[in-house]
């Protein structure tokens, strides 16, 4: 094994492409992960308080004005921007600005509001009558959220996750370039900068693959959940 | 059991306003079936919907199982809906779980044990004969099954009250019938009482007690199904007892009618049940200096009975016609007097207080 390991291919050690191999997954995975769970509790603080939602009237309005303003202003900021210009905070939560759990500062702050968008599509998706329903069996928010409204959009929220996971990973590239790891930093420091093509190639294709799995993991999932519809 | 009082509902669209409810009355009794009938934008939704509080009235109060709903929230809000089933033009239920799964949600959200849970959807799902298709999910079934799954998870929780939002409007004839009479049974075995609404008239006449007819954010008739529809006064409610009970003379016998030379006049009868206890046609024809003429006829089941209409050629001199009114109206027997306008071909009324001895 360990031979295998410290064999090489296009001038790199399998060790080192595996590891970096690992690392996108430790950023895409954590930060979906993380993404998540942000993404929709923003995504059901702007489908439950926007015009004619569960919540509206009940809480204030400018929760969802602050939320919606949050999540515009985070997304018109290009990446490379956000992940240069937050560096002190990503500092000031993880001691450093170096590794690929240091990156996850970045990546999270940009992949949740933009998976916010996505998830609000899905839970939008819920027909109003269902909603309807639910309030008239006398539910309460947290029930109509958990029994109706989540289960109802779960296979479109899948797919968002999906395409989230995709803008994830091109993300983790770039953030990968300036100290995270990763299959993006191999090919632009091993690939790019020494002008190695066999291994930018590879890399690449490592990254097809990447994106293909996932769309074809979402694909199934979603595809599963919404079987019986 | 259902008491709305003075509710009035105005919508902000924008620049316009919606005068959804204005000053609506009504008052549902426990165990009967009252219907709301009324054309697409009436407000009957928004009234319905008030007492469940999926909305509130800008002015005036709701009364359910003597409760002020104003006060309502939280806890003790939640409580009150679980007293009270709905059901919806459009099932409104998880299409792609199962119909067990779909009837239990209300019993989840009361933390009920799942052996309860098990027990109580057996039960309702046996009364609304869908016991075979627990198993199945919801788009797989039909229509008529899709509305039998949301009146089983309505009944899940044995609810007092039934509110029915158009139940049977996606549905065609016959699967319509079924469903009406399975909520005729909810009504009779379970004696939960039921408010319905419906632009159907044919809904009204088959399974409600009372009815009150809506338009424009009012309520413009309120009374018995029988009163109502054996003599409606308003012109909108005239219009809805027509769709389901002909009492028009066929355009094919205008000519004939007036073809007659002789002094006539187009007198409309309506029975009832047995309200009526002697052969009131049978006794006409035999009045000396009387001739009469059926011209129109229309029998139709009304609430368990039977509403008769009769259009009637009375030809006579005008002694003769007048004491013949006066015998219609003593045998119990409902009576107008119609005119045909040649010139447009329409029929009017002649109100009983309006009539001229001559005709
Ligand atoms: N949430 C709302 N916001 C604005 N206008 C509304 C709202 N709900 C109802 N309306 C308006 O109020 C009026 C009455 O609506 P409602 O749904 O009660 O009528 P309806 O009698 O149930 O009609 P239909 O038979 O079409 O269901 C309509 O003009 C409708 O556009
Ligand atoms: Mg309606």
């Amino acid at each position: 094994m360990d031979e295998f390991l410290n064999s090489k291919i296009f001038g790199i050690k399998w060790s080192r492409l595996l590891n970096s191999c690992g690392q996108t997954l430790y950023m895409v995975g954590w930060g979906l992960l993380i993404g998540t769970v942000l993404g929709l509790i923003l995504a059901l603080i702007l489908v439950l308080t926007r015009k004619g939602g569960v919540l509206q009237g009940r809480l204030p309005r400018v929760l969802y004005l602050v939320v919606n303003t949050y999540v515009n202003v985070i997304r018109s900021v290009p990446f490379v921007i956000l992940l240069v210009t937050i560096m002190p905070l990503t500092r000031l939560i993880m001691g450093t600005t170096i590794g690929s759990t240091a990156a996850l500062v970045p990546l999270v702050l940009y992949i949740s509001p933009y998976l916010a968008r996505l998830l609000e599509n899905s839970l939008l998706e819920c027909s109003p009558g269902i909603l309807e329903a639910a309030q008239a069996m006398g539910a309460n928010i947290w029930q109509i959220i958990r029994y109706f409204l989540m289960p109802e959009t779960l296979g479109s929220m899948v797919l968002a996750l999906t395409t989230g996971a995709i803008g994830l990973l091109g993300a983790s590239a770039m953030a990968g370039y300036v100290g995270g790891g990763g299959v993006g930093d191999l090919t632009l420091t091993y690939g790019y900068e020494k002008m190695n093509t066999p291994l930018m190639i590879l890399t690449v294709v490592i990254l097809v693959a990447f994106v293909q799995l996932i769309q074809f993991l979402g694909g199934a999932i979603s595809g599963k959940l919404r079987a019986h519809r | 059991m259902i008491r709305i009082t003075e509710a009035s509902k105005t919508f902000h669209e924008k620049s316009t306003e919606v005068h959804a409810l204005q000053n609506v009355t009504i008052h549902v009794q426990k165990g009967e079936i009252y219907g709301i009938v009324g054309f697409s934008g009436a407000g009957k939704s928004t009234l319905i919907r008030l007492v469940n509080r999926l909305e509130t009235p800008d002015t005036g109060t709701v009364e359910v199982a003597g409760q002020n709903l104003s006060s309502l929230k939280g806890k003790k809000l939640s409580a009150l809906r679980r007293k009270i089933g709905m059901v919806f033009q459009q099932f409104n239920l998880l299409d792609g779980k199962t119909v067990f799964h779909n009837v239990s949600l209300p019993l989840i959200l009361e933390h009920r044990s799942p052996a309860e849970i098990e027990k109580r959807v057996a039960e309702v799902l046996a009364f609304v004969e869908l016991s075979d298709k627990r198993d199945a999910y919801v788009s797989q079934l039909s229509g008529g099954q899709k509305q039998r799954v949301g009146i089983a998870r309505a009944l899940a929780t044995n609810p007092e009250i039934l509110l029915c939002d158009e139940a049977t409007s996606a549905l065609d004839p016959q699967t319509t019938e079924s469903i009406l009479k399975l909520l005729k049974r909810v009504n009779r075995e379970m004696g939960i009482t039921i408010l319905l609404i419906t632009h159907q008239m044919q809904v009204i006449q088959l399974i409600c007690d009372r009815v009150a007819v809506m338009e424009k954010g009012r309520v413009v008739e309120e009374g018995p199904v029988l009163e109502v529809f054996g003599r409606p006064k308003e012109e909108v409610t005239k219009r809805f007892v027509r769709t389901v009970i002909n009492d028009q003379v066929p355009e094919t016998f205008y000519d004939t009618i007036r073809a007659e030379s002789r002094h006539y006049r187009l007198e409309q009868l309506k029975f009832i049940g047995d309200t009526v206890n002697e052969p009131v046609i049978a006794n006409l024809c035999r009045r000396p200096g009387l001739e009469v003429n059926i011209v129109g006829a229309n029998i139709s089941p009304l609430q368990g009975t039977i509403m008769s209409v009769f259009i009637l050629q009375l030809i006579g001199e005008t002694e003769a016609l007048r004491s013949a009114e006066e015998y219609i109206d003593a045998s119990g027997a409902l009576r107008q007097r119609l005119m045909i306008d040649w010139e447009s071909r329409n029929i009017t009324e002649i109100p009983a207080g309006k009539e001229r001895t001559d005709g």
